[in-house]
């Protein structure tokens, strides 16, 4: 691909999350907890015209590396992302997202009463489930299995 | 070797619930006054966010009867709650007290994220509507005592969707593949998410709105009170209350050996003609609480 058919430029060193689910790139972020505040250069493209699910959504962060624990949670809203590790603008490690068998601080209880969403000092512990995806906390065992992103914290 | 922590049904294998239901026996001529020292020395602590009378003091007279001495939290106006401080510095302090902590707390999660900051072994005695783990074990004592918890066709009836002894137990009849009638009336069935568990454990789950029809086919009758305290609304409580009662007209049609089992307190849904009657367990019930609650103190304080 020639560099002025992109959309977005290629990357020197970082990581590029591909194949998003249209529309949910902004919720990626702010799983990576990549906001406003951080010196990282980042960059989305969203509704990408795309053969594999007819659009998505791309974000590219410069200069970091994300770690596989990190980057597994974006499964919760991007089932189908791929991750590609860039050096020296090269792909270096590409994989699929896969869930995790513990979440811990992504996902607020949907469990108004569950004592995670008190002043006390602890973050939310769901259990993961994948086939389907549902999450159980590890509080008050109260599972959550629709509407996942709209609980992100 | 078994953890010592007891906050959800959950942790526990059936094997374990096994080990532990065939030691209470044993503590039976304890709770009825032989003297005994096993936990002479220990102090167990008892932590009441809500009122309760009879698990605390079946707690106590447990302790008490084993030798132990019990340090409570006196009335939550006096102590440091009212000051605000959270519960995990609270378990932080008083684990440096007692020998366990027995937790009755209003949000669900309480007893777990309790378990997460003592230093102590955490008896939960009721966290919000989620889990009452020793009233479990005690309602399959009693089954296990005076009918049998293997082949077992119960009947669940009353609050099934606010109640959190029966979310406890019928989970724990799962792991008995027993056969669960589940009777209440239409606003409160148990939650899908449970009866869903119960399928996948091995439990045959079935559903209806009347005693009547299924009282000849069950070996337990396992009533509860429907609790005003859990409804949001008052005007959805009317609507459902007093809606069963088990009288000795009804048991005209039970079976030969069907026992009638109530985690007490009762409002109307036994009346006390059926007390005298071949068929009543609830105040035998009651009694294993202590003797069951005994085995679990012991266990959680490595005593045995």
């Amino acid at each position: 691909m020639i560099e002025k058919e992109m959309r977005v430029r290629r990357i020197e060193h970082g990581t590029v999350i591909d194949h998003i689910t249209a529309g949910q790139a902004l919720n990626v972020l702010r799983i990576l907890g990549v906001s406003g505040t951080t010196s990282a250069v980042v960059s989305v493209a969203m509704n990408v015209p795309s053969g594999v699910i007819t659009s998505k959504d791309i974000v590219k962060v410069e200069d970091r590396e994300l770690e596989e624990e990190e980057v597994d949670r974006i499964s919760l809203i991007a089932p189908n992302a791929t991750i590609n590790i860039i050096r020296d603008f090269e792909v270096v490690e590409k994989y699929r997202v896969d869930l995790p068998e513990r979440l811990d601080g992504v996902v607020k209880c949907s469990n108004p009463n569950c004592i995670s969403n008190t002043n006390e000092p602890v973050i939310s512990k769901f259990l993961v489930n994948k086939k389907p995806v549902e999450l159980r906390c590890i509080y008050c065992d109260h599972v959550i299995s629709e509407g996942i992103a709209e609980h992100l914290i | 070797m078994m953890q010592n922590h007891i906050i959800s049904m959950r942790d526990f294998s059936r094997d374990e619930i096994d080990v532990i239901l065939n030691r209470v026996k044993e503590f039976e001529p304890v709770a009825r006054g032989k003297r005994s020292n096993l936990l002479s020395g220990k102090i167990l602590a008892t932590l009441f966010y809500e009122p309760s009378t009879r698990t605390r003091m079946s707690f106590e007279t447990a302790m008490k009867r084993l030798g132990g001495e019990v340090i409570d939290l006196g009335s939550i106006e006096t102590s440091s709650i009212i000051k605000g401080e959270n519960l995990a510095d609270t378990i932080r302090v008083i684990g440096n007290y007692a020998d366990a902590i027995v937790l009755r707390h209003p949000r669900e999660g309480a007893a777990r994220m309790a378990s997460e900051f003592s230093r102590v072994p955490i008896i939960n005695a009721g966290d919000g509507a989620g889990h009452h783990p020793t009233q479990t074990m005690l309602d399959l004592y009693t089954i296990m005592r005076e009918s049998s918890l293997s082949g077992l066709r119960i009947a669940l009836v009353g609050d099934l969707k606010y109640g959190r002894t029966v979310h406890s137990l019928a989970y724990a009849l799962s792991l008995y593949q027993a056969d669960v009638t589940l009777v209440s009336p239409a606003q409160l069935k148990m939650p899908d998410v449970i009866k869903k568990d119960l399928k996948k454990k091995g439990a045959v789950v079935r559903e209806t709105t009347s005693i009547e029809e299924i009282i000849g086919d069950v070996d337990v009758l396992y009533i509860t009170r429907i609790q005003k305290e859990r409804f949001p609304d008052p005007a959805e409580y009317q609507k459902v209350a007093g809606v069963y009662s088990v009288t000795k007209e009804l048991l005209k049609k039970a079976s030969e050996n069907l026992i009638i089992m109530h985690p007490l307190p009762r409002v109307d849904e036994i009346d006390p003609a059926v007390d005298k009657t071949k068929f009543a367990r609830y105040f035998e019930q009651s009694f294993y609480g202590v003797p069951v609650r005994m085995a679990l103190l012991a266990m959680a304080m490595e005593a045995v």
